[in-house]
């Protein structure tokens, strides 16, 4: 059957697209931008933390509000302007339509606007560090009273006031949330309304389903936060007093809509990741998924924890010390479905025929960093330890332990796993692996002696330990000196992953359509997928994980495919 | 054959993609509106000197008219959805007409409330009270505007040779306006009736 290939312009094709993957690409293409620049401000940072006071290459001099602006900007887009477009958007377009058997989202040209939206609030955050206040430098989490003091203007205006690093900062953030939301939405409504006859809920593949309950999460927690950084936008440019306790406001409120976000958002980005695993570790254990269902029940489980353990990131900002109780026993409750989702994929892998390719090398790692990431978590978790912890390089590592394998690893074994489904071509193997290796030694050494630092008592807010005569730097120094080589060095083995990238799109070798013999939906469309995915609407008869299935000669069973 | 573009397929549900996206904003809208009750509590109850003493300078009987209208047009705007199902255009035309005007009714006298207190240079950078006075109602009020240029656009269309059939953007649409009402129900006691005096009423 030859397909009816919808004829299409340029502009329509690659800049004005409603195509679910076309936007997926350009979520996932300016996020890699974004890091880009993420890992350039933390190149100079990090460089100036080994090397205080010494000439940055290729930046020369950081001030010490600079350094302010660029570890908290770092923060910011690694977080929303990285992490978001390539988890939830990136992943959600790229995997809801092809996966539940459509065409395309419920909603395209709204898809489209939340793209052009994300593309804008980019820009507006880019646009703040050339404003005369700078970028905004008072920490990621913008608490006031610095994030509404910390600019003092001689004669302030409304309009001077709008164009504040600080301002823009929160510009940026909610045109952010806003086009998250709509890409959102519209991935909800295509999951219930747009699946394929017989992808009945409990055949859905769980990355589809992870993305979903990320997606509900968002939506649940972000409201709060939208309205709380509005109070600190009248704040800054009306002179409202909702934060000021002078006149009756209370910055701790700050905290508490910044963190009922703020942490369910963890779960929003991990719960992405943790479904692209739940599809590539039983294609390459060829076993199906252990216990589907119940990884399922427990994701949902977590999501409504999610939103009872915020504020174990206010042990120390004076909250009762009752309620810091009530918080660190939710924090390490949450740390039971994730657990039970990992024995999952443990159990999966036990006793399959494990194959190691590319995308299941990044899978493990990823299990791998990620255990450490999350057993200092419940070190952290428990008030008593955070006390001590708070605000030193423990904390740092514990968290880039966390999102570095979540955002990195899960997007890396994602990319490996579906670039020949999405180009048509194969990557360079090699490259591949020397890519994965160095990633994964350069990240550990990276972060994995600032643990040390951090229990040493090093704090992480200080540029430049000359400053402070009464503190001796001799005992973190050549730690700070290791992990800032690594850094260097992590982020120059990147470009083995772009060059593979363009090379293998352009002149790889041409893939086929089910390299990995897997069964979800996606693998049925051609590849690359054309506009409007399939040839004709699939029939789902089965789940997702039908490997190795006794009695049957191929140990695959596609989910289009009735077993005899 | 393609199945490229087939945009139109049944919805799996039942439910209408679009009656489900505006089910899904307003869950989201909750929440955001519930950030601003969430902080009006915490505050309110920190500072309730304030709190009173603000209250007594709003005017409840202007309150009081903008609840008729809002809840006046909630009404036509049920009544509009069902003329509109049974193709009775011309009804259709006169509810729809009248949901309008209560909504722009609404945005008058939230015009002379502003301007009476911003002549008694009543700003929200006057007191805390102020500050939730002017931000919960300005979005609010933004809220009521997001739903007149609709209703006006799908007003107009009804005139022309086409005429306007789609009843289920208008359902939709009024899912909207309910909420919108419904906001306002939970801001006109929050911020105008819990004035010194109001709570010794049942005693």
């Amino acid at each position: 059957m030859a397909h009816t290939e919808h004829k299409q312009s340029f502009l329509s094709k690659y800049v004005f697209s409603t195509d679910h993957k076309t936007i997926g690409a350009q979520y996932t293409i300016t996020g890699l931008f974004m890091a880009a620049l993420g890992g350039f401000l933390a190149y100079v940072f990090r460089y100036n933390l080994a090397f205080p006071g010494e000439n940055i290459p290729i930046f020369g001099q950081l001030a010490a509000n600079q350094y302010n602006t660029f570890v908290t900007c770092h923060g910011m887009i690694m977080v929303f302007w990285v992490a978001m477009p390539i988890l939830l958007a990136g992943f959600g377009n790229f995997l809801i339509p092809l996966m539940i058997g459509t065409d395309d989202m419920a909603f395209p040209k709204l898809n489209m606007l939340s793209y052009w939206t994300f593309l804008i609030s980019a820009i507006v955050l880019v646009a703040s560090f050339f404003v005369p206040t700078g970028a905004f430098g008072g920490a990621w989490t913008m608490y006031p009273p610095l994030s509404v003091n910390g600019y003092v203007d001689p004669n302030p205006s409304f309009f001077k006031a709008l164009f504040y690093g600080s301002s823009l900062m929160i510009l940026a953030v909610a045109l952010e949330f806003t086009s998250i939301l709509m890409g959102g939405i519209n991935f909800v409504v295509t999951t219930i309304n747009r699946r394929a006859p017989g992808m009945t809920p409990w055949r859905i593949p769980l990355a589809v389903w992870f993305i979903n309950i990320a997606t509900v999460i968002f939506m649940f927690s972000v409201g709060p936060l939208v309205a709380g950084a509005f109070m600190l936008l009248f704040d800054i440019t009306l002179g409202t007093g909702f934060y000021d306790p002078a006149r009756g406001g209370d910055p701790i409120l700050f905290q508490h809509l910044f963190w009922f976000f703020g942490h369910p958002e963890v779960y929003v980005l991990l719960l992405p990741s943790l479904g692209v695993l739940g599809e590539i570790i039983p294609v390459f254990s060829r076993k199906p998924l252990f216990g589907y269902k119940k990884i399922i029940y427990l994701a949902l489980l977590s999501a409504v924890l999610s939103v009872v353990v915020w504020a174990h990131h206010q042990f120390i900002a004076g909250i009762d010390p009752r309620m810091a109780t009530f918080f660190s026993i939710g924090t390490i409750l949450i740390s039971i479905p994730f657990a039970g989702i990992f024995l999952a994929f443990m159990a999966t892998l036990w006793g399959g025929k494990i194959k190691i390719t590319l995308p299941m090398a990044w899978a493990l790692g990823f299990i791998g960093l990620f255990l450490i990431g999350g057993l200092t978590g419940l070190f952290l978790g428990s008030n008593a330890f955070d006390i001590y912890a708070h605000d030193t390089y423990f904390v740092v590592a514990h968290f880039h332990y966390t999102l570095f394998p979540d955002i990195f690893f899960g997007f890396f074994a994602a990319f490996y796993f579906w670039f020949p489904k999405f180009t048509g071509k194969e990557l360079k193997k090699g490259l591949g692996y020397l890519h994965f290796w160095l990633t994964f030694i350069f990240f550990n050494s990276t972060f994995f002696l600032l643990f040390f630092n951090g229990l040493g008592g090093q704090h992480r807010r200080i540029n430049n330990y000359d400053l402070f005569s009464n503190i001796n730097i001799e005992p973190y120094i050549t730690f700070e000196k290791i992990a800032t080589i690594s850094a260097i060095c992590l982020i120059l083995s990147q470009t083995l992953f772009i060059y593979n990238f363009i090379v293998s799109w352009r002149a790889g070798k041409k893939a086929e359509k089910n390299p990995w013999q897997a069964n979800t939906l996606e693998w049925v469309a051609d590849s690359p997928p054309p506009h409007g995915n399939f040839e004709t609407v699939p029939t789902v008869y089965h789940g997702a994980y039908e490997y190795s299935l006794p009695n049957m000669e191929a140990d695959f069973l596609p989910q289009n495919v009735q077993a005899e | 054959m393609s199945l490229a573009l087939d945009l139109r397929h049944e919805p799996v549900s039942g439910i209408p993609h679009g009656k489900m996206v505006m089910w899904a904003f307003l869950a989201s809208e909750i929440m955001f509106f519930s950030g601003f009750f969430g902080a009006f509590t915490v505050l309110r109850n920190a500072n309730i000197d304030i709190f009173m003493e603000g209250t007594t300078h709003l005017n409840v009987a202007m309150a009081t008219i903008n609840t008729v209208f809002l809840i006046t047009s909630s009404l036509t705007m049920a009544l509009s959805i069902l003329n509109l199902e049974k193709k009775n255009t011309k009804m259709f035309q006169v509810f729809m007409g009248i949901t309008i005007l209560c909504a722009f009714g609404f945005l008058v006298v939230k015009y002379f409330e502003y301007s009476a207190k911003f002549e008694h240079h009543l700003l929200p950078s006057k007191s805390i009270f102020f500050a939730f006075y002017f931000m919960m109602t300005g979005f609010h009020a933004a809220h009521v505007i997001g739903g007149i240029i609709p209703m006006v656009w799908m007003f107009l269309r009804s005139f022309t040779k086409k005429g306007y059939t789609n009843h289920v953007r208008v359902e939709i649409l009024g899912l909207y306006w309910h909420f919108v009402d419904l906001v306002w129900i939970f801001l006109f006691p929050a911020l105008y009736l819990l004035f010194p005096g109001a709570h010794h009423g049942g005693h």
